[in-house]
Formats: structure tokens, C-alpha cells, sequence
């Protein structure tokens, strides 16, 4: 229990965080039109990408005698990479359409 | 401790980027802008973290890192570039899957270097359960969009099964992290057994409820980036999963609101999961179809003033968006008025349709939203419905004894003269009768979308 408090206390600041961010989500997203959610969903999971960076994270602390960490941190990298540049190309495409319209 | 400032600027700015991004996606004239801010955001932290790393680092793993993202930046690339309009969603579930996979290696790999950091073990193995649920259910996703395995399978008592195994999961990761477990065992196990999870709960689930699933998804891998960032007290890791995860569940709950359904009837089965009972429930409709030929509803729309056209997923699955856009072209310069009515969840993913239509040049504004366009169908003359079924189905508003009951519809019901085209009379998503079908005002023109509408083509052209 001691333990659950210290937590808190130590990460109050990402708790902060996490509290705000989820408001901020759920305030981009109200009232947005149908027509968008395709593209808002996959602008979205471009975002979620950012795991990339714990992939690199993991890469540039890994040991380097330590062929796993490293071979996993490799396609680690590689996936988070595809989820951000596919993410983000493939939004851009679907929005592309819309533009070209006015 | 300047660099460290500078990392965490640097972060500040892509965590803003992607609250803009999301808010500027949010309406059509800013939504491809928004995009970019938040790509270049993306870049602008990922570069930071490589060149702005405190420690020594071997030479050979930056080589490994750069080689790794050429690699995923040409796989994505080509991917995202090649991938045809239609095939958007699978893709989207695919590169979603990607991430979950990459949440999970990052709380394998860390695993064995939290020994005996109670918060921190929790926080890894949350990250390896989602990340992996996400994955193997994207995964699934992907295979029943693109027709690998379009059948729900359902084991027996899967529901049960489903839920036994996830408590399981959580007792286990329990046990792991409280009894200060070091066994890679273990590790692998929970790790094999969140991606069984994955599968076994999407595997149930229908193929036309995917577009929800993956928004789900979505927000879980979302959750899973933003356990790796509290493990790394990173704060663009925490932002963007905490504002994907939220921002993805409401998107969740307005697709869900748009097609009428709680989120709980689309994972532990409503009625999509027993077409028997829902082709019960529901009044029996009775009564004769009548046939129509190309010809007649050539010379119909010929001689109409308006004509509303309602795509449906036929009109998706058979590529016909190119064909109805020439037959509107048509039309428009014989002097008919024609109009697109978009029902929110029209085609594979809502917001589908449009992207669709908008692909083959279709005018901005003659996509109508079902709001907009539901009063103008006591004035129109012809609704010629394109592979859609359950989103102009009457019984919405007057049977309440159906499935459907409730759901907003487009009231093609209205229109003088109504045609449908379709391939057969078999029921569509929801496995219930359409009493449109058997109106007076109503005409059937079986056949594939594509091929009945170059025949109408070819008709209009010699008149």
C-alpha cells in the first residue's frame, strides 16, 4: 500500500497528464461529421505510433551482448515504424480526395 | 542537462502537434493539414529521441535503428500508396496491428530489467496484455476484410470462454507482479495467451461490425503506447497513447450510436450473431416483388427531374463507385438533378462511402448527409438504392418488434418510384426482411452493381 502511494506522489505529474489528456481526447473528437470518422480514426492510429519512440528507447539502452533484446527491439522498431509512416501516408491519401473537390 | 531540455521541448511541441492534428482532422477543410502537423510532429520527436540520447550508445545499434526505419518507412510507404480505396480499412487494421506488436516486444524486452518494481512489472505486463490483444484481433480484423475469413466462428459458450480466459489473464499478471516473479516462463506464457485472447474475441464478431472493432483497437493500442510511456516517464509516449486511447473509444461509442447498437451487443453478439432468432424477431414480411429491366429504369431516370442514389456496401464490394459516377454524369447533363444520401455507416467503415465516392470525382456537396437529404425524398422522383439494405428498411420507424427498430434510416420510402438494385433477395446485414422491397412504389433490379449500372449507362447514352 505504502508502495501504491509513493507511486502516486512520485508520477503526480503524469498522473496530471493522463487525467488532462483524456478530456482533451474526448473534446477533439465531439461533433465531428460521420464523413470523417475513416480518416479521423486512421489520423488517429498514426498517432498511436508513437510507441516507436519506446521501441528506439529500448534499442539505445539494450545491452549490446544481448542478441534478443536487440533482435526484438529491431522488429519492435521496424513495426513502429510501418504504424507511423503507413498510418500517417495512408490519411493522407483518404484526406487527398476530399481536397481536391473545392 | 541542456540536451535533456531540449528532448523534453521537443516533446512538448509533438504532443501539441498531435492535439492540433486531431482537432484540425475534425473538419474537411483543415483535416489533410492536420494530418501533416502531426506527421511532422511525429518525426520531429522520433528524430530527438535518437540524436538527443544521454549514454553511450555502440555505433552498430544506431546502424540497427536506421536500418529498421528505412525498412518500415518503405514497407509503410509502398503499403499506404499501393493499397485501393476500398481496401483502406483492412489497411488501417493492419498498421494498427503493427503498433499493438510493437507495445508488446518493448514489455518483453523490459521485463528482466524491472525486477522487483511492483508498479513498473504492472505497467509492463498491462502493455504486453493489450499490445498483444491488439495485434492478434487486428490481425483478425485484416483477415476478415479482405475475405481471408469473412465467417464468424464461434466456439461453443465463447462468450465464457472469452471472459475465463481474460479474468485469468489479469490473475496471472497479478500473481506474476505481487510474488516478484522472474520467470521468462511466465512471461511468455501471458504473452501467448493475450495473443489467443486477440483472436478468440474478434473471431466471433461479424464482419460488418469490423469497422467498430478496430476503432476499439485502435484506442487499446493507444493505451498500450501510453503504459510504455509511463514506464519511461516519457511524456510524448504518455500524451499520444492517453489521447488516442480516449479520443479512439469515443470515436468507438458515435460509430456504434450511428449504427444503433451498444457497444456490448457488438462484442458479446446481438443480434449479428444469430440470424435465425433475428430473421424471427421481427414481422414477417409478405407480399410479391415487382421486377424491373434496365431499360425501364433507363427511361425512368430519363425522363425524372431528381434522382437520389443510396450506396450501400454492394456498391463498396462491387467496385461500382466509378460506374455510378458516370451514370450521375449522365444524368446531370440530360437535366436530372442527382444526389448521393450517405447513411453514416454506408460501406465498410463509416465516413467509407464518402471516401469512396470522393476518390472517382464525385462534387463535395452532392455527397447529402442522411440529415440533411431525409426531407427531400417526398420531392424526388427516383431513389435508385445501390447495394444497401438495412439503412433504408422501414421497419426502423414502424415495427417495433425488429431488430433494427430505432436505427436512423434514409427514408427512401418517400420517394414516387423507388429502385433497388441488388444481387439477390437475400437479406442483408441484419438477417431481416425489408418491406421496401415489396412496396407499390418499388422496383427490383437483380444483378452486380457494376454490371447493371454500365448496362443503364450504355441505355441513357443511346436515348
Amino acid at each position: 500500500m505504502t508502495e501504491l502511494i509513493d507511486f502516486i506522489s512520485n508520477n503526480l505529474q503524469m498522473i496530471y497528464i493522463v487525467v488532462l489528456m483524456i478530456f482533451v481526447g474526448v473534446e477533439v473528437i465531439g461533433n465531428v461529421p460521420a464523413v470523417l470518422h475513416t480518416p479521423l480514426m486512421s489520423g488517429a492510429n498514426a498517432i498511436h505510433g508513437v510507441v516507436i519512440i519506446g521501441a528506439i528507447l529500448v534499442m539505445l539502452g539494450a545491452d549490446p551482448e544481448n542478441k534478443l533484446a536487440l533482435s526484438l527491439g529491431f522488429v519492435a522498431v521496424v513495426l513502429g515504424t510501418l504504424n507511423v509512416v503507413g498510418g500517417f501516408v495512408v490519411t493522407d491519401r483518404m484526406l487527398e480526395m476530399f481536397k481536391k473537390k473545392k | 542537462m541542456e540536451y535533456i531540455f531540449g528532448l523534453e521541448f521537443i516533446y512538448l511541441v509533438a504532443s501539441v502537434t498531435y492535439i492540433i492534428g486531431l482537432k484540425m482532422l475534425g473538419h474537411p477543410e483543415t483535416a489533410r493539414r492536420g494530418n501533416l502537423i502531426a506527421a511532422a510532429g511525429m518525426t520531429l520527436a522520433i528524430l530527438g529521441t535518437i540524436f538527443l540520447y544521454q549514454g553511450e550508445v555502440p555505433t552498430f545499434i544506431y546502424i540497427l535503428i536506421g536500418v529498421a526505419i528505412v525498412i518500415g518507412t518503405i514497407i509503410g510507404w509502398l503499403k499506404a500508396k499501393r493499397v485501393q480505396m476500398t481496401a483502406m480499412p483492412e489497411l488501417v487494421s493492419l498498421f494498427n496491428g503493427m503498433g499493438g506488436a510493437s507495445a508488446a516486444l518493448i514489455g518483453l524486452i523490459e521485463f528482466e530489467h524491472y525486477h522487483g518494481q511492483t508498479l513498473s512489472i504492472v505497467t509492463i505486463l498491462g502493455g504486453i496484455i493489450i499490445g498483444s490483444i491488439s495485434f492478434s484481433g487486428s490481425m483478425i480484423a485484416y483477415g476478415k476484410l479482405n475475405g481471408t475469413f469473412n465467417k464468424p466462428i464461434r466456439l461453443p459458450k465463447y462468450n465464457l470462454i472469452n471472459n475465463v480466459l481474460l479474468l485469468g489473464l489479469f490473475v496471472f499478471a497479478g500473481y506474476i507482479a505481487w510474488t516478484h516473479s522472474e520467470s521468462q516462463l511466465f512471461l511468455y506464457l501471458i504473452f501467448f495467451a493475450a495473443l489467443a485472447y486477440g483472436i478468440l474475441f474478434v473471431v466471433p464478431i461479424g464482419g460488418a461490425d469490423m469497422p467498430v472493432v478496430i476503432s476499439l483497437l485502435n484506442s487499446f493500442t493507444g493505451l498500450a503506447a501510453a503504459l510504455g510511456g509511463f514506464l519511461y516517464g516519457n511524456m510524448v509516449m504518455l500524451t499520444g497513447g492517453i489521447l488516442v486511447g480516449s479520443a479512439g473509444t469515443i470515436l468507438t461509442f458515435a460509430m456504434c450510436k450511428a449504427m444503433n447498437r451498444p457497444l456490448s451487443n457488438v462484442i458479446f453478439g446481438g443480434f449479428g450473431d444469430k440470424d435465425t432468432t433475428a430473421a424471427e424477431g421481427g414481422s414477417k414480411v409478405t407480399g410479391s416483388i415487382k421486377k424491373a429491366t434496365v431499360s425501364d429504369v433507363a427511361i425512368l431516370m430519363n425522363y425524372s427531374q431528381k434522382v437520389i442514389i443510396v450506396p450501400g456496401y454492394g456498391l463498396a464490394v462491387a467496385q461500382a463507385q466509378h460506374a455510378i459516377h458516370e451514370l450521375e454524369q449522365i444524368l446531370e447533363s440530360k437535366g436530372v438533378q442527382v444526389k448521393y444520401a450517405i447513411h453514416p455507416v454506408a460501406g465498410r467503415m463509416p465516413g467509407h462511402m464518402n471516401v469512396l465516392l470522393a476518390e472517382t470525382n464525385v462534387e463535395y456537396d452532392k455527397l447529402a448527409e442522411m440529415e440533411d437529404v431525409n426531407p427531400e425524398f417526398n420531392s424526388t422522383d427516383v431513389v435508385f438504392v445501390v447495394g444497401a439494405n438495412d439503412v433504408v428498411n422501414p421497419a426502423a420507424h414502424n415495427d417495433p418488434s425488429s431488430p433494427i427498430y430505432g436505427m436512423p434510416i434514409l427514408d427512401a420510402e418517400n420517394a414516387k418510384q423507388i429502385i433497388v438494385n441488388k444481387r439477390t433477395m437475400k437479406p442483408g446485414y441484419a438477417g431481416i426482411d425489408n418491406e421496401l422491397f415489396y412496396n407499390q412504389k418499388t422496383s427490383m433490379l437483380f444483378g452486380d452493381a457494376k454490371g447493371v449500372i454500365q448496362e443503364l449507362i450504355n441505355e441513357l447514352k443511346g436515348m
